[in-house]
């Protein structure tokens, strides 16, 4: 009964992952049609490449960004809303919605939210300063990571408030009424019940999370395009560069298996040391 | 401190010491207001968009409410390519849920019952989550350009269908493992076929869960981008795609680009709705229930 997963998974997952092995020891570019061996010279290159370690350090600051935001945000609101008030039935749905957003649409939104002369967002600050404001967001490399930040953070707050709202919900009524009875104020069940109690499920939510950042592509792809100059390039966009821009199919392969690398001894590590006893 | 509204009698024992002051509770609901403004701002702009004509949005500052409503965009962009990319994305979700479905159920069903590949299996489901999909689609793309598979349905199918495979297989176990195998066992003594037992049983009994998991492998094959993007051009090309190209740098094709991502999002809205208890669950493989 597992034949048809297995055969399907080995045929399009392992042997596309051998076909990228081979691919990484030769140089492959649209220009020439031999595929000469070169070694270990597409690895050296990588190595060396000032856009690998720029990407890298880009895709890195939007991840610890973006996932500490969404996380204190998420846990923020989780808290408001875990106990009752009127109209939760209602307020939760209408939260989760930006998850359900396809991203080339958030993408797309928050390009004309963002716009210098015809944005919401301008605008809004404009009215709340009292002058009209013209930056151009997208354009300048420090507000246009800025921007793809925030991007990422209205579309995957919602996500981290869900998973924390579950988390807060299973916290057994008990310890807080025997925390209350002996004194502690909000802070010290906060510190002491709360947070310890929600660890594993932080664990989770921010390993889920910090995946998916590390492939951004959509946001990015569909507001600055990696600009201006590389300043909001992530790896996963710089890979896409080199294999569909470049046709350097090669050497794109090997920085890819210098990233799995990378993810798989980050992602054991983080597995095995906070969530040692799950199965995931 | 009692002068709360009625209200606030909440079913649940007391959370918090003080949950009972009303100037917290003006605090909650603020938060909850600014929350809600944030986070639904950005979607009222797009669908907004989608029914301003040009002069609304391309003004400064712009109008936040379309002065006269319309319907030129969906006008002019649905018959050009909208309804190509709209059957094209209906045709390759669908495919790809039922196939991942199918296949990812008896895998799931014999790992459910029988264990088979033990805990391998769960180290291999994360290592899949793990891997950027733009390091597979390099030596895919090549693959399927050799067997002449560019630009069909049926290569976002077959891949489509094998990211959802590790998603589908790992959710479906988990659904069918919660089906007491006692009814299975009475069944089977009762004469009952293994594929019987699945069929009358066990499908029936897991359904809200294989609803769910269906819901979430339609949800990643319409959202899909990357793939979409690289694979096709002038046949197979989806929604995601489609919307990318018609917003350029100019302004002038807004309304459009919206149009299409009101096309796009409306169905995810409303079976997100739907499945909205099995969410958080979905979302993050099982590892949180809600």
């Amino acid at each position: 009964m597992v034949a048809p997963a297995v055969v399907t998974i080995v045929l399009l997952s392992i042997f596309p992952l051998l076909y990228s092995l081979w691919l990484s020891f030769v140089r492959w570019d649209l220009q020439v049609q031999e595929h000469p061996f070169v070694g270990l010279g597409n690895y050296a290159a990588a190595v060396t490449d000032p856009r690998v370690w720029g990407s890298l350090g880009v895709t890195l600051v939007i991840l610890v960004a973006g996932v500490a935001l969404e996380f204190l945000l998420g846990l923020g609101l989780a808290l408001v809303l875990v106990d009752e008030l009127r109209g939760k039935r209602f307020i939760i749905p209408l939260l989760m919605l930006p998850v359900m957003m396809v991203p080339i649409v958030v993408a797309f939104t928050w390009k004309m939210l963002w716009d210098a002369q015809y944005g919401a967002i301008n605008q809004i600050l404009g009215i709340i300063t009292g002058h009209p404001v013209l930056v151009a967001w997208l354009a300048k490399t420090d507000t246009a990571l800025l921007a793809i930040i925030v991007t990422e953070v209205w579309q995957w707050t919602p996500f981290m408030f869900l998973v924390l709202l579950a988390g807060l919900a299973g916290v057994s009524p008990e310890l807080y009424e025997a925390a209350a009875i002996d004194g502690a104020n909000w802070w010290q069940s906060f510190w002491n019940i709360t947070l310890p109690s929600l660890s594993r499920v932080i664990a989770v939510a921010i390993l889920f999370r910090s995946l998916d950042a590390f492939k951004a592509f959509d946001v990015i792809f569909g507001t600055t395009g990696g600009g201006p100059g590389f300043s909001t390039q992530t790896i996963s966009y710089y890979l896409y560069d080199l294999g569909f821009k470049f046709f350097r199919m090669g050497y794109a392969a090997s920085i890819s298996y210098l990233v799995v690398i990378l993810l798989s001894v980050a992602a054991t590590l983080y597995v095995s040391r906070f969530l040692r006893e799950e199965r995931l | 401190m009692s002068a709360t509204s009625p209200a606030l009698a909440a079913p649940r024992p007391v959370h918090r010491a003080s949950r009972r002051k009303p100037l917290l509770l003006a605090l909650r609901y603020l938060v909850v207001l600014v929350a809600l403004a944030f986070f639904l701002f950005p979607i009222f702009w797009v669908i907004s968009t989608a029914f301003k004509l040009p002069g609304d949005y391309l003004r400064n500052p712009p109008l936040w409410i379309p002065s006269e409503p319309t319907l030129i965009h969906f006008g002019a962009v649905m018959p050009l390519k909208g309804y190509t990319a709209l059957k094209n994305s209906l045709i390759i979700s669908f495919a790809t849920t039922a196939l991942s479905l199918l296949i990812g159920g008896l895998a799931a069903y014999s790992l459910a019952r029988f264990n088979t590949g033990g805990h391998h299996f769960s180290f291999w489901i994360l290592s899949q989550r793990l891997m950027p999909p733009v390091v597979l689609i390099i030596p895919l793309f090549l693959v399927f350009r050799t067997l002449g598979l560019l630009d069909t349905h049926l290569a976002l199918i077959i891949l489509y269908t094998l990211f959802n495979l590790p998603y589908v297989i790992w959710m479906l176990r988990s659904y069918f493992a919660e089906v007491p195998v006692e009814i299975e066992e009475s069944a089977l003594v009762d004469g009952c076929t293994r594929l019987g037992v699945l069929r009358r049983i066990t499908l029936p009994l897991s359904l809200p869960g294989l609803i769910a998991t269906a819901t979430f492998a339609f949800i990643f094959s319409w959202t899909e981008f990357l793939f979409a993007l690289i694979l096709t051009r002038n046949n197979a090309f989806t929604l995601p795609v489609t919307i990318a190209g018609y917003y350029g740098t100019q302004g002038a094709i807004w309304g459009q680009a919206a149009a299409l991502a009101v096309v796009a999002t409306i169905p995810l809205f409303v079976i997100g709705v739907l499945v909205q208890k099995h969410f958080v669950r979905g979302l993050t493989l099982g590892a949180v229930k809600s």
